[in-house]
């Protein structure tokens, strides 16, 4: 539905983002990462047309957002960071006008407008002046406005900064519930949140894709005990074989010098004999340990192997 | 089309749902209505002035009141023109808004269409209200039509162009005092070039927008001066095209 390739975006000698691509799917929900500055918000910018890239295309269902950026521009609901809202209209009005401007059929726009009012909460405030409002509804107000033209594809820039607690679950429930045939693309700070709601995960940092990954299998690394991280401080090209060489190994994969992550074939506790074969080689065991790895170590990780 | 119409609708709502418009409609005819007044008392105390008996000169409403109440309200609106159309994309900049406009599916076209002709509906109402003053002349007097159309529809036309240079300097930037000072200088800088060359005949003299307007205030409606204005209004809008379109770009 969404396929960004090789999408460079500089202003003047910066580059803010730099060869970036991946697709997304219809259905997907993909979690977009990455520290403040890291590009997040550009990347979003090009996806919806807002700025164009330097190099590089944006397809938004077979359309090119630069070339062809009416037809693409019908098919997103965008919510930036700051909520494009205007003070002196009421929520109503507000809505109205966002109706207008993306072409709800007349017929339909008033019934679309209750609808989201309906579903993001805020029939109650209808009347009221957008400028009055808290930020929880001026956050909500937001959301309505991307939703009103029913897209097909949904992409927020960190929808549950600002708001409470509470609120932060609503936003999360309404997030959620409009996926199934939408494609979303999310930009958080919050991991938790991604971990929740997304079902894909790319970390971009200083402009380039660090890590994407489908959430199910930074799950799977979650829940196995199966999965165990060996440091050792003598290690030659030939260790990768040896461990791969033992039984109920299945795959041993190198993360960085001296640092490996050795996948066991279903429940099998090869602990003992890993220990027993780095002793007997002499490599020096440093660190034998099951790999947990939750989504934020894999995020600090990243960025900060990046940052070396 | 009819996004036009969406974007021209949205700014004729905000224009009157801040005390803005009101505030300016008010001003305005305050001051022009102050120097109707005074315009119309001179004339009449002229009436009644001995020296004047023997001057050959015709006397008349259009030459004594019509033409420098023209000439004043024209420097008014110099100086509130830019108070209009400050706001109109500076506005949509300072409170993020442009991204909704810009990633919505319509043209920065009709974005630009539809900002200029709601401020100049609010422009036309301006006048329009301040030809009360010309019913006047009407009911107790005895002026000449003519000037008092060709004057408007001058007054209209040069209106026209001042907002288009009030929106292109609005689209330069986010904030609405520097949006309003730079479409002041560069109004007065065209205001001005008349004043400094002595002939119409030069290229200041040509580019200058009172030279222009002068024709339409004796009663002459002439293509070239009817092609000036049009010719102005379109640069302005188009160079604020040009802005919008480029920015991105960036």
């Amino acid at each position: 539905m969404i396929s960004v390739s090789g999408v460079t975006k500089s202003y003047g000698k910066l580059i803010a983002i730099d060869n970036i691509s991946f697709q997304v799917e219809k259905g997907e929900i993909l979690g977009f990462l990455g520290p403040n500055g890291a590009g997040k918000t550009t990347t979003m910018r090009i996806i919806t047309g807002y700025t164009p890239p330097t190099e590089g295309e944006v397809r938004i269902g077979g359309f090119d957002v630069v070339e062809d950026p009416i037809e693409a521009k019908k098919q997103i609901g965008y919510l930036p960071e700051n909520p494009p809202l205007y003070n002196e209209m009421t929520v109503g009005g507000y809505l109205d006008f966002v109706a207008d401007l993306k072409d709800v059929p007349g017929k339909i726009k008033w019934e679309r407008i209750s609808y989201v009012m309906d579903k993001c909460g805020i029939a109650d405030v209808k009347n009221r002046l957008i400028g009055n409002l808290s930020k929880g509804y001026r956050q909500r107000i937001g959301i309505a406005q991307a939703l009103v033209n029913d897209p097909a594809v949904l992409i927020l820039d960190e929808p549950t900064i600002g708001l409470d607690p509470k609120q932060i679950i609503e936003i999360r429930e309404l997030i959620k519930s409009l996926a199934g045939g939408r494609t979303i693309i999310l930009s958080t700070h919050m991991l938790s949140e991604v971990n929740m709601m997304c079902t894909r995960v790319v970390i971009i940092h200083r402009g380039k894709i660090a890590l994407e990954e489908s959430l199910d299998r930074i799950a799977e690394d979650l829940h196995g005990s199966k999965i165990l991280l060996l440091k050792i401080s003598r290690s030659d090209s030939y260790v990768k074989e040896r461990i791969l060489c033992l039984p109920h190994v299945s795959d041993v994969s190198e993360i960085s010098h001296g640092e490996f992550r050795i996948t066991s074939e279903g429940s099998h506790d090869i602990g003992d004999l890993i220990a027993k074969t780095v002793v007997e080689y002499g490599w020096g065991l440093l660190e034998l340990r099951p790999f947990t790895q939750s989504l934020e170590e894999i995020f600090l990780k990243v960025i900060s192997a990046e940052g070396e | 089309m009819k996004s036009i119409v969406t974007i021209f609708r949205k700014e004729l709502k905000s224009y009157f749902a801040s005390p803005i418009a009101f505030i300016i409609l008010f001003v305005f005819l305050i001051i022009s209505g102050i120097f109707f007044f005074l315009y119309l008392e001179s004339f009449a105390q002229s009436q009644f002035d001995s020296r004047l008996q023997f001057v050959e000169e015709v006397i008349s409403l259009n030459e004594f009141v019509i033409r420098p109440f023209f000439g004043t309200i024209s420097v008014v609106l110099l100086l509130l023109i830019p108070l209009i159309t400050m706001r109109l994309i500076a506005d949509e900049r300072k409170s993020f808004t442009s991204e909704l406009l810009f990633t919505s599916p319509i043209r920065i076209t009709s974005i630009i269409i539809g900002k200029y002709l709601s401020s100049l509906l609010l422009f036309a109402l301006m006048i329009i209200l301040s030809a009360v003053y010309m019913l006047v002349l009407i009911k107790y007097g005895n002026p000449d039509l003519g000037p008092i159309f060709s004057g408007y529809l001058g007054l209209f036309l040069m209106g026209g162009s001042f907002l288009a240079v009030g929106l292109f300097a609005s689209s330069l930037t986010e904030n609405q005092m520097i949006a309003a000072v730079v479409s002041f200088g560069i109004l007065l800088v065209f205001w001005i070039m008349g004043a400094t060359s002595n002939a119409g005949d030069s290229i200041f003299g040509y580019l200058s927008m009172i030279n222009h307007f002068e024709s339409f205030a004796k009663g002459v409606i002439e293509v070239k001066d009817i092609i000036y204005y049009l010719s102005f209004i379109f640069l302005g809008l188009f160079l604020a095209y040009i802005m919008l379109d480029s920015e991105r770009w960036k």
